[in-house]
């Protein structure tokens, strides 16, 4: 290893929070021009390495040096300064500002004391241009889709001298082509010498784009590989600290489909956002819907639990055709959804593990037949053990949870209402490897149970280890339905292609 | 055990408790009879007993206004909804009514059908609160004045009167009215899955939504319900001056009943609420408007003193305060060990 090439080097970081060693004597190594993945599950240290670096906290031993100066940012204004910028997940950014007035806040350029706003517009036209971007720099940032606005994000955080570049989950809310170029952007960087620090949890995005791999497990340093000579198998035995065994389960074939009971049958419905179309699920059976991002997935959700409206066509629940005119109705019948966004539609932040958990069954019952308080408590404990939901407390708000547990925790809501019926969309986003594998087997398990599942995703990987039918979605309609062992990555690929 | 360890109650329950605590015993400081409290012709007479019958109608509008702000909204109407429903009752009493049954539900009526426009407009048209009652909140003294033909109406009416001036069980009656309410809607809120879903609405709406909670028609009891509180508010004041005075009858209450809540530590921003804490941030409101009172400070001061005090208590809740506080100790710390 060339010492000369190092840009930024952690040694022996600690940071202790009330109760938690959150870092235990953590070492780090980032190089000029390389993208450097930084791995681990929930709560292995990755964000608080992360927040160290840039100076949201203040470590408690270690030495960091960038380029052969010690440095301790006491926030992440000092640590920009110096040279390392960070891009979040939820861009950072002032979403009512236009899109130059981010690229330049706290550094306008002025005349005359004023804000040279010509000069500002040109410029940051400029800068978008060598991420080939070619927009409207005075619209309001919301305007654009996430995918822009984390390239606003990363341009305002390079052209501020970065030296360092941290990406933290930035492609969780992005869809296939937009990866692409993100990715494009990241190499281009990274040959004109930036380092990049990239944290994710697709692990196949980690081959895609990453040089070296550091491995964090419970607060302390796995080790440091190279992404060319780690396979993906040792890659998540490292991070789980043991093998992962993947299930594999019997699929319920065309025949045997025809034999069970339907539960929900789609009959050429069709809603303002979405084409007419034929989908139908029995009991015991798992049917994934796979497509792009926006091809119509959530919108079929949406459709079946009564958030839209049915425009032409029936919808059908245990042979009885159904028009929900609110969601309760679909509850009511034995439906459930968890939504593609936790955070803004799923989870009540400020509530409690057991108020988030009994929401739905209370709904169910109406607000008249409060759920005794001990009938409550003992259902909330009963799901967390059964999901092996990681709190100390049923009491503690949702919020104070990962994203893996309030996933589960949702899922908890719904297994709590008893429904016949669950529709799960994007389940296993931004969630760690470890709860993945579990939220799969849990799946598995409620479909052994009897229960019909619609589960949208755009991990083709996982499509296939669970679905025992895949419904592909391209441009708001149906465009094929893949059954039994035809389902694999290759089909619904092809499908999703349009070949 | 430390600060952190408790439970979240708890914690929340404390700083207005103590605010309240503190207050109280600097009144005992200042005036030691303070807390006497004597019996004469069965009425129970003293400070404390004043405080709270003071403090009743803040009260009352603090109980409708913790719900509203539960859910994430504001009431900025509930000072001119007080008016309303004072006039609405005097102006059955000169008309000739003498029911009470008739009086009361007149004024009670009115409340409730303001909370209702404002509950529509706020549920069912997506209106922002702030702007939704600021409507009512201008209007409402209009309507008053219309209802009582531009005129301060008085009247006399025993009855309704005792609303006002009654005393129950030795007991001023607007406690009495404070303390059916508080335990009314308590237990409404908690002994039914009502107040989880206020919360619920308050915490999420989107979510409430996906679960399919009727958050549009949580929204509109809420106000409905604040409407309702107004009004009993508004019959109390005019009682209690054996009139209607359109103008000034609950004026600029609804900040009173807003920084209440916000004593008790309720989010503006929605999610949990303790109504039986903004009770008590009712009553601090009230004990310190007293204490600077009794400590003979000249009246000039008392406008800035309240101030003083209430950014005070607000600190001591506040989390990034705390964080500060710590933060300066652990730096302070090391170098005494030095």
């Amino acid at each position: 290893m060339t010492t000369d090439n190092t840009l930024l080097a952690l040694r022996g970081v600690d940071k202790v929070f009330p109760g938690v060693k959150a870092l235990n004597g953590v070492d780090f190594t980032l190089r000029k021009g390389e993208i450097h993945a930084l791995l681990g599950e929930n709560g292995a240290g990755k964000s608080t390495l992360i927040k160290v670096m840039t100076g949201v906290y203040r470590r408690d031993g270690g030495q960091i040096v960038l380029a052969d100066d010690e440095i301790s940012p006491a926030n992440t204004g000092e640590a920009q300064n110096l040279g390392i910028s960070t891009v979040y997940q939820e861009v950072n950014l002032l979403p009512n500002l236009s899109v130059a007035q981010n690229l330049y806040l706290g550094r306008e350029p002025m005349r005359f004391g004023l804000i040279h706003w010509r000069k500002m517009n040109r410029d940051a036209r400029e800068l978008l241009a060598g991420y080939d971007l070619d927009i409207d720099v005075t619209a309001p940032l919301t305007t654009y889709s996430v995918a822009i606005q984390q390239l606003i994000a990363i341009a305002r955080g390079v052209a501020m001298s970065a030296k360092v570049l941290i990406l933290d989950e930035p492609t969780a809310s992005l869809d296939a082509d937009e990866v692409a170029s993100l990715f494009n952007i990241m190499r281009e960087l990274r040959d004109k010498g930036i380092g990049i620090v990239f944290v994710t949890h697709f692990l196949d995005q980690v081959y895609a784009v990453c040089d070296r791999i550091t491995i964090l497990r419970n607060g302390t340093l796995v080790g440091e590989y190279d992404a060319a000579t780690l396979t993906q198998q040792q890659l998540v035995s490292h991070m789980l600290g043991k093998e992962l065994e993947k299930a594999v389960h019997e699929k319920v074939d065309h025949a045997e489909e025809q034999n069970r009971e339907k539960l929900l049958e789609v009959h050429s419905a069709s809603s303002d956002v979405l084409q007419p179309l034929n989908v139908s699920v029995c009991a015991g059976q798992v049917v994934g819907l796979a497509g792009l991002l926006g091809s119509g997935r959530t919108e079929l959700c949406r459709l079946v639990f009564g958030l839209d409206a049915v425009k032409e066509g029936e919808v059908k629940l245990s042979g009885n055709p159904i028009k929900f005119t609110n969601t309760r109705q679909a509850v009511l019948a034995g439906m459930g959804l968890c939504p593609e966004d936790r955070k803004r539609d799923g989870i009540f932040g400020p509530m409690s593990i057991r108020e988030n958990m009994i929401m739905a069954l209370q709904n169910k019952r109406g607000w008249w037949r409060y759920i005794p308080m001990k009938k409550q408590r003992e259902l909330a404990e009963h799901y967390v053990k059964a999901l092996r939901i990681a709190t100390s407390d049923i009491e503690k708000p949702i919020n104070q949870l990962s994203g893996g547990n309030q996933q589960k925790v949702i899922l908890a809501r719904w297994l709590a209402s008893e429904p016949h019926l669950l529709l799960l969309d994007e389940p296993t986003r931004g969630i760690d490897v470890g709860a993945h594998a579990e939220i799969i087997q849990l799946i598995r398990k409620l479909c052994e149970d009897g229960l019909g599942l619609l589960v949208a995703s755009s991990e083709l990987e996982e499509l296939v280890e669970f679905a025992d039918k895949v419904v592909v979605m391209r441009d708001r309609r149906k465009v094929a339905e893949v059954s039994g062992s035809d389902i694999s990555q290759q089909n619904i690929m092809q499908a999703i292609a349009g070949q | 055990m430390g600060y952190k360890d408790l439970s979240p109650l708890v914690r929340r329950s404390i700083w207005p408790l103590l605010g309240l605590a503190v207050l109280l015993l600097a009144n005992v400081l200042i005036a030691p009879e303070f807390f006497s409290v004597e019996i004469k012709d069965g009425r129970l007479y003293g400070s404390l007993i004043d405080v709270m019958n003071r403090a009743a109608p803040v009260a009352l509008l603090a109980i409708g206004m913790t719900l509203v702000i539960a859910t994430g909204g504001i009431d900025l109407s509930v000072g001119s909804v007080m008016a309303i429903a004072g006039a609405v009752s005097a102006g059955l009493i000169v008309s000739g009514v003498d029911n009470i049954a008739l009086v009361v539900g007149g004024g009670l009526l009115a409340g409730v059908a303001a909370g209702f426009v404002n509950g529509f407009l706020v549920g069912y048209f997506g209106i922002q609160p702030i702007v939704a009652t600021l409507i009512l909140m201008v209007a409402g003294r209009g309507i008053a004045q219309l209802i009582n033909s531009g005129q301060i109406v008085t009247f006399h009416h025993d009855a309704f009167e005792f609303l006002g001036v009654g005393y129950f069980f030795g007991l001023p009656f607007p406690i009495v009215l404070v303390v059916i309410a508080f335990v009314l809607v308590q237990l409404l809120m908690r002994r039914t899955a009502l107040g989880m879903f206020v919360e619920g609405v308050g915490a999420n709406a989107s979510a409430s939504h996906h679960i399919g909670i009727n958050d549009k028609l949580i929204k509109l009891m809420v106000y409905c319900v604040s409407g309702l509180c107004a009004a009993l508010a508004g019959m109390i004041a005019a009682a209690d001056i054996g009139g209607s005075d359109a103008n000034n009858a609950g004026l600029w209450l609804e900040l009173d009943a807003i920084l209440a809540v916000v004593i008790g530590g309720a989010s503006l921003m929605g999610g949990r609420f303790s109504v039986f804490l903004s009770i008590i941030g009712a009553l601090i409101i009230q004990t310190l408007t007293i204490t600077i009172i009794l400590s003979g400070v000249p009246p000039k001061f008392n406008l800035l003193i309240k101030a003083a005090a209430i950014v005070i208590i607000l600190l001591l809740q506040s989390p990034e305060f705390h964080r500060q506080v710590a933060r300066l100790k652990k730096k302070r710390g090391p170098k005494h060990a030095s």
